[in-house]
């Protein structure tokens, strides 16, 4: 069945010429059209010009191309502009905005010859951490369709693990790669701030947000993230520093890892059952050699604040471009222009996006910068401090990735708070800017739970590298949600 | 009760960069609505600033040239606030850390004397584009094509006195961000625009009246006649008992005042915070002293070289390095003629009103350097007079060629011949016989008078070619003896 097959197996049945890329895609397709309305995971599905991309890869591969991407059905969460494809955000006030041009993500894995299937749904512009913010309606959990994927990349985690596609793009500003990704029996990783481009990924918190991909293996997230990654000069923030060759870094024993195992990630609010699986991640991977060491990160606690303050105060900004004027929604006969800022922005948005952009000017607003802004920074600070130490003697470190498996669709949205604390441990890899991944651990009450691999800056073959040891020896990876 | 004036100018000089602060767009002024706009100009969801680094180097140059610290790192903010023509919703400028600090500019003011003018900051940042409320039958139109041009905004300490000082200054900051080649200074064109904050305070007050802010004052006259007619305002409203408020007020040329656009109640809170998509921007020791070592001659340096090189008044070099074409000019006629003084004179005199009276510019000129050199050169070895030489002038102003073409076409040339100007004076004497009797009769004061009279006369009957010095001293001896 070749909707069971990863990324990589993908690339060597298309490498035997076992199958066409034409004929991936359209059994996937079909597939989609079969079964994603149990679980609302693309926004989009864009069939013809998938099936010509599909052609397109064939007849490169006819004509002596290789590559591992090439033919590869992948989608993209539709906060990547595509050109001459709506890129809604998940957002009422971009359902009508069809992108002039590509992203740079979009742009290399289409180079490398990856098919676009659609564009995935995600929270509204990437607020929230269940996928129920879109415009577009909640997405279900493929484990539990009673239950949330996660977010915001939900419908990129409910795609990959229904098995709709191998591999999709996501974006992690607080842990929406790492989250949806534990809660649906994904790996996905977050790379270094900076390490992918962010030309063309409509923002949400510019300091904070990064792209990354979400597949079912270690070797499927390495082969999307070095399409991904790299040098671009359209993003000043994007690092001039070469490529590591994930692929390879993928192999390398582990014998002498230095693990650390942040006790502020063990503590009150961490369910017992999600601790013990963590700990038999911990016990396997002593097995293959490495040594663990309990370390401290003192500023953890600061962190779900500091964030709450800082995206915001950058969303509430980054979000003014979307006044009705150039292009969006844009409200019935305004009467006059503050009428139409209003208007239109009022009904062009949800409800979480108008609270976070209420917090963040707030928290801007003259008289209350230093007390929240400019605090919310130096705690980014003691953070990123906090890692660097910890870093000197460790070579990762692990913990969960949630403190709760799955939980029921609607059941935490008249509490953001209580929504927002689901991200407490995977905030401050963003907040820092370095590298996180989440791998499948095992199960609690048939509920998938994720682990959660921290490096530092620029390791990203490292946690890679960790993970694909680990799935070599367990097989919690290779679980597939009944009906799928 | 005396008054004294109190004046800090912000002003706004667009750089002339080939392309936008923070995209590749073109910049040119006057092009068709909304072709100079690209998708970051536009805003486009998902677009980032990449910055200009000529405007880096521009605005570094600037700083050297006032003397300012000019800092290791500087950051880009954001200033937030709604307007069709601001796509982003926020304007990325600079705040807490401006590329350019503290510095100051010497300006020469109407009397001779030099006055320091202090500069708090220069900052870079992107100008907005432009609402066009005609034609639209009840709408808006938005251009973009000068939404993302680059802006060094400078703001000077409230260190000017007067409206005329205001001008000298603006007038330096003209002529200095013209001589760095960092912005075409076309006010009509909005290239320098200036916004002046104005207090007043009675005599001998150490602290300062309130403040309100005149915005967007487009030319040198219009800077004196806002800052006049908003410190009369003030006066008067304080002497009836009333209150200057902070306000920003809006100057129309046309009825001579200013009204009010909004208090400091209704003012934006514009919420500035770091830009996270810029980087803070760098600047290595080692790029300044380059640009430095690169900086041309400014025109304090060129007007105190017109002293001590030419010899010529604190006033005249003032007047001729005020612009880099206007000195450039006056050198190219000095270098010809090798006469200073006579070349300020013809410069400053028959060429500025001749340029005043059409409206040019010193580079449209219709007379060229060399023309004028030329024609110089001509009164200096007499082949003309100063008198003819006004005739040439014209002639060349004309088109009719050059100095040399003209006299010899015209007959102009001087005579010099000894022979033929003592002719020509028997002559003159012969014809005003009655005149000499007189001459003769009367005391050395009287004299004195007539003596014109005869000169006159003379020059009269020779067209004016006669050599003026020749014949003064014939006149004298034949009217003598």
């Amino acid at each position: 069945m070749l909707h069971q097959l990863t990324l990589a197996e993908v690339a060597r049945g298309l490498a035997d010429k076992q199958f066409s890329a034409e004929e991936l895609t359209r059994a996937l397709l079909s597939r989609i059209e079969q079964l994603d309305p149990q679980l609302n995971s693309f926004i989009s599905v864009t069939a013809d010009q998938a099936i010509a991309q599909a052609k397109a890869a064939d007849q490169r591969r006819a004509n002596g191309e290789a590559g591992a991407l090439l033919g590869a059905p992948i989608a993209h969460k539709d906060l990547f502009c595509t050109k001459g494809v709506r890129t809604s955000c998940g957002s009422k006030i971009l359902d009508n905005f069809v992108s002039p041009y590509d992203a740079t993500v979009v742009e290399r894995l289409a180079a490398a010859g990856a098919v676009s299937l659609g564009k995935l749904n995600m929270d509204e512009f990437a607020m929230g951490s269940a996928n129920e913010s879109s415009h577009y309606g909640a997405v279900k959990n493929p484990w539990d369709t009673s239950r949330v994927p996660g977010g915001s990349s939900g419908g990129s985690a409910a795609a990959v693990a229904a098995r709709l596609i191998p591999a999709a793009t996501g974006t992690d500003t607080g842990g929406s790669i790492r989250q949806p990704a534990a809660l649906t029996n994904l790996t996905g990783i977050k790379p270094t701030y900076g390490r992918v481009s962010r030309w063309g990924m409509i923002a949400y918190a510019s300091s904070l947000d990064q792209a990354g991909p979400l597949a079912r293996t270690a070797e499927d997230c390495a082969l999307m993230l070095g399409a991904m990654a790299g040098f671009d000069p359209k993003d000043s923030t994007c690092v001039d520093q070469p490529l590591d060759d994930y692929l390879a870094a993928l192999g390398k024993p582990l014998a002498g890892l230095r693990i650390g195992l942040p006790k502020e990630y063990f503590g009150a609010g961490l369910d017992s059952r999600i601790a013990d699986a963590v700990l038999a991640v911990v016990e396997q991977l002593k097995q293959l050699g490495a040594q663990v060491k309990d370390i401290s990160l003192p500023n953890m606690q600061h962190a779900i604040p500091a964030y709450y303050v800082i995206a915001p105060a950058e969303a509430s900004s980054n979000l003014s471009r979307f006044d009705g004027v150039r292009y969006g929604y844009r409200c019935e006969n305004p009467r006059d222009l503050q009428d139409l800022y209003k208007r239109s922005r009022a009904e062009g948005f949800g409800a979480e996006v108008k609270r976070r952009i209420m917090v963040g000017t707030y928290a801007l607003s003259a008289g209350y910068y230093d007390a929240y802004y400019l605090k919310a920074q130096k705690i980014r600070r003691l953070i990123k401090n906090d890692f660097v130490s910890a870093f000197a003697d460790i070579d990762v470190i692990l913990g969960p990735t949630t403190p709760n498996p799955a939980w029921k669709l609607g059941t935490k949205n008249d509490d953001p708070v209580a929504q927002y604390l689901e991200d407490i441990y995977t905030i401050t890899a963003n907040l820092a800017g370095i590298p996180g991944l989440s791998m499948p651990a095992g199960f609690v009450d048939g509920l998938p739970v994720g682990v959660q691999l921290l490096a530092p800056y620029f390791q990203e073959g490292r946690l890679l590298n960790v993970a694909h040891q680990y799935q070599q020896v367990t097989d919690w990876h290779k679980q597939a949600p009944a009906g799928f | 009760m005396q008054w004294e004036t109190v004046i800090g100018l912000e002003i706004h000089a667009q750089l002339a960069t080939q392309s936008k602060i923070f995209s590749g767009s073109a910049t040119t002024f006057g092009a068709e609505p909304n072709t100079q706009a690209s998708l970051i100009d536009l805003a486009m969801p998902g677009t980032l600033p990449v910055l200009n680094a000529e405007a880096v180097r521009m605005a570094c140059q600037f700083g050297l040239a006032i003397n300012a610290e000019i800092a290791e790192r500087n950051v880009f903010a954001r200033k937030n606030y709604f307007y069709p023509d601001l796509p982003k919703g926020y304007q990325t400028s600079q705040m807490d850390h401006p590329i350019v600090g503290k510095g100051f500019l010497d300006i020469t003011l109407e009397d001779g004397t030099v006055k320091r003018v202090g500069i708090t900051r220069a900052h870079l940042e992107e100008d907005a584009g432009k609402s066009l409320h005609e034609d639209f039958h009840g709408m808006s139109g938005i251009d973009l094509n000068r939404a993302g041009t680059p802006l060094l905004e400078i703001v000077s300490e409230p260190d000017i006195r007067s409206a005329k000082e205001a001008v000298a200054y603006v007038k330096a900051i003209h002529a200095l961000v013209r001589y760095l080649g960092i912005c075409d200074g076309n006010m009509a064109e909005g290239s320098l625009r200036c916004d002046c904050n104005v207090s007043v305070r009675p005599k001998g007050q150490a602290e300062f009246g309130t403040r309100a802010e005149i915005k967007n004052v487009n030319s040198f006259r219009f800077i004196e006649k806002a800052i006049n007619h908003e410190v009369q305002r003030q006066i008067e409203l304080i002497e009836d008992g009333g209150k200057v408020v902070q306000e920003t007020r809006l100057y129309d040329p046309n009825k001579d005042e200013t009204r009010s656009m909004r208090s400091k109640e209704e003012a934006n809170d514009y919420r500035y915070f770091p830009c996270p998509d810029l980087l803070p921007v760098v600047i290595e020791r080692s790029f300044l002293e380059e640009l430095r070592a690169g900086l041309p001659e400014l025109p304090d340096q060129k007007r105190e070289r017109f002293e001590s090189q030419y010899g010529l008044s604190a006033y005249d070099a003032s007047v001729l390095s005020a612009s880099r074409e206007m000195a450039d000019y006056f050198e190219q006629v000095q270098g010809i003629c090798a006469d200073a003084k006579l070349a300020a004179n013809w410069v400053m005199g028959e060429l500025s009103s001749l340029l005043n009276k059409d409206g040019l510019e010193i580079e449209q000129s219709p007379v060229s350097a060399e023309q004028l050199g030329g024609m110089i050169l001509r009164i200096k070895d007499n082949t003309i007079s100063g008198k003819i030489a006004k005739m040439v002038f014209e002639a060349m102003a004309a088109g009719e060629g050059s100095a040399d073409e003209i006299i010899e076409k015209k007959g102009l040339k001087q005579v010099t011949d000894t022979g033929a100007i003592d002719k020509m004076l028997d002559e003159v004497l012969a014809a005003n016989a009655e005149q000499v009797e007189q001459y003769r009769a009367s005391d050395e004061a009287k004299r004195g008078k007539m003596f014109g009279f005869f000169v006159g006369q003379a020059m009269k009957a020779s067209k004016g070619k006669a050599n003026p010095g020749q014949v003064n001293e014939l006149l004298k001896k034949k009217l003598e003896g």
